[in-house]
């Protein structure tokens, strides 16, 4: 090596620039490179769509931004109790993040049960059936979740609000209302925590497969009951896996429009009163509900805070996959 | 075995107390048994508490909505159809559903397609990286966004308060593309290598190799995944709404007029809600709109549940058998 320091690098200096050129084109010629060339565009297309949709939505929701109050007030569909577009926005994105929240509040842990159930408790033949179930309760478009929530679930649950919100009038201080409807913010919540159920339980069901037999065999080897496999073996490694299948849930509790539409008896304003009526509502289900009878400026309203509503899920969506491009590199499965 | 171990773990503290440390260790024992046998049953009844919903929405929708679902719905518009009078059904909306996710699947299946095949034949270096992760990000876009972003495009070329059936089905593809790209992507990345090389090794041009042996291996993988997303989309509400509108009459033409759909249809009928009846129309039926949006429900979750049990079909009948 040390005798000859410049034969081998002097060839390999000329021949790379003779070589660069060849790199994909030795064996793709004619209909090939089309092909290539077609594939790499309809990929190119998607991001162009996912970059439109950004750009459209800032596009048309600037008009709202830069209009000013006294114009929003009178054209923009702007309630004349706020300020400006920003006090607007402000309880709608609170009555999102709430009932996104407590829907998530309730659904984690019974989604981490079933996918327990699913991958370390139930007998083979019943877990692919229970697959099954969760796969329908996922196809139920969210529209009949909606009329089932309104017109079934809420005349029964409201009973059940009314004795929880006494209990706790009692306990707290100051009062807790219940509607005799139930169309409130927690029912609209219950239902939906049951419609992100599935997502939660699927994602949290694969990380859970994953985990490492051996390390399970080594807690059994050491005298651990079953829970204590889970807890010491399964959760552990799980548990990036569940964090990033809970934020998954959210985000799709913060986009969800009908069920809410439906259900939630609307109101504007800041309120923890969850279990009576008239005192939230979603950007989504705001949309919904005003944008068939909306023109001019009052759409630009509305897709201001849809734009405000898609940065909200971005973020939500891309902190969980980030969470899970992670841990697929670090895990010790593969 | 048992007594050598108790010996020695009884050694050193006294020589009668084996019977001590047995105990000690079944005591021990007990409460960690409670603790195992009560989240066996808490995991159990997790999954139970996952069943009631699902079970009373199912019993529901099927009790509801059988009341008024018969031929004559299925067959009929809502033209002319008012106050609570016993008549109107589901026609133009059935045909609006299918109209729009018809155009939505051949927009998304091509893109979608294509780009799983960029992905897993062709797919290195950061266009490949950050499609997967866009990819994945678009499958969260909320499908109201998807909605209003279709109907800024169109309000672009055809002014104002557009309302298209063509406009629905873009709004639907952009909720559809993601889910066609993911399942695809699963089913082409089971295509054993071996299979490619072979060809390859033949020399058949690499178009070809994907065209003729990794796509016509998977292609009841895909139809499953294709067949999986239209019963997703199939339900989408609230895009459908603000870009399509709705409608009483039949429209077959996507490029002009509001168009309606199944869920919209639910959603409208729902709206209306009960009607006052004068005490002497006997022919009136004041909560009509309520039973034709559970009749509706009930046929858009029979198509739904079609969807899905013809795409298992698919894979267990025309699945290559590969080993």
């Amino acid at each position: 090596m040390t005798t000859t320091p410049t034969s081998p690098a002097a060839p390999t200096a000329e021949r790379s620039p003779r070589r660069r050129p060849r790199r994909h084109a030795d064996t793709e010629r004619g209909f090939s490179r089309v092909f290539r060339w077609v594939t790499t565009s309809a990929g190119v297309l998607l991001l162009l769509v996912l970059a439109a949709v950004a750009v459209f939505l800032v596009e048309r929701g600037w008009g709202a931004l830069v209009a000013s109050p006294a114009d929003l007030h009178a054209n923009g569909g702007l309630p004349k109790q706020y300020g400006n577009l920003l006090a607007f926005i402000g309880p709608l994105v609170f009555g999102t993040v709430l009932a996104a929240a407590l829907a998530l509040l309730l659904a984690t842990p019974v989604a981490v049960g079933i996918a327990l159930f699913v991958s370390h408790y139930a007998p083979r033949r019943i877990a692919g059936l229970v697959g099954f179930v969760i796969d329908l309760l996922a196809a139920i478009p969210s529209v009949v979740f909606g009329l089932w929530g309104t017109l079934t679930l809420s005349p029964v649950i409201a009973k059940l609000w009314a004795w929880i919100a006494d209990v706790l009038s009692a306990i707290l201080p100051g009062t807790v209302n219940a509607t005799p409807t139930g169309r409130s913010l927690a029912t609209t919540s219950l239902v939906l925590a049951i419609m992100i159920l599935p997502i939660i339980t699927a994602v949290s069901r694969e990380v859970f497969k994953q985990t490492p037999r051996l390390h399970e065999e080594a807690a059994l080897a050491l005298g651990a009951t079953r829970w204590e496999v889970v807890r010491t073996a399964v959760l552990p490694f799980g548990r990036s896996g569940v964090i990033s299948a809970a934020m998954l849930g959210l985000g799709r509790a913060l986009g969800e429009t009908m069920a809410v539409l439906m259900i939630l008896s609307p109101g504007l304003g800041y309120s923890f009163q969850i279990f009576d009526a008239g005192k939230h509502q979603t950007i989504a289900a705001n949309i919904a509900a005003n944008f068939p009878e909306s023109a001019g400026l009052e759409v630009n309203t509305l897709i201001a805070t849809g734009l405000a509503l898609f940065v909200i899920t971005l973020v939500v969506n891309m902190a969980a996959r980030a969470i899970v491009a992670r841990r697929k590199e670090f895990s010790g499965a593969n | 075995m048992s007594t050598t171990t108790q010996a020695r773990t009884a050694g050193p503290v006294a020589s009668p107390g084996s019977d001590e440390v047995r105990a000690m260790l079944r005591t021990s024992d007990v409460s960690r048994k409670r603790v195992n046998r009560v989240m066996k049953v808490l995991v159990h009844a997790a999954f139970a508490t996952a069943m009631v919903p699902l079970l009373w929405l199912l019993y529901t929708v099927v009790v509801r909505g059988a009341a008024r679902l018969s031929p004559y719905f299925l067959t009929v518009s809502m033209r002319g159809v008012f106050g609570g009078i016993d008549a109107g059904g589901v026609y133009h909306a059935m045909v609006g559903t299918v109209m729009i996710t018809l155009i939505a699947t051949v927009i998304s299946v091509p893109i979608g397609l294509f780009t799983a095949i960029y992905l897993v034949e062709y797919g290195k270096g950061p266009l490949a990286r950050a499609l997967t992760f866009f990819v994945d990000v678009m499958t969260g876009i909320p499908s109201i966004v998807a909605g209003l972003f279709s109907f800024t495009l169109f309000s672009l070329f055809f002014g104002p308060g557009v309302r298209l059936g063509i406009a629905a089905s873009v709004a639907v593809s952009v909720l559809m593309i993601p889910v066609v790209v993911r399942s695809c992507e699963e089913m082409l990345r089971l295509v054993p290598n071996e299979l490619r090389e072979a060809a390859l090794a033949l020399g058949v041009p690499r178009w070809l190799v994907i065209v003729k042996v990794v796509l016509r291996t998977s292609v009841a993988g895909i139809t499953t995944g294709v067949l999986l997303a239209v019963a997703r989309v199939i339900g989408e509400t609230a895009p459908i709404l603000i870009t399509a509108g709705f409608a009483d009459s039949i429209n077959f033409n996507p490029f002009e007029g509001r168009m309606m759909t199944l869920p919209v249809f639910i959603y409208t009928q729902y709206r209306v809600g009960l009607v006052p009846c004068a005490p002497s129309d006997l022919a009136c039926v004041p909560d009509v709109n309520v039973l034709r949006a559970w009749a509706a429900a009930l046929t858009l979750i029979v198509i739904v549940v079609i969807l899905n049990l013809l795409g298992r079909l698919v894979t267990r009948l025309f699945a290559p058998k590969l080993r």
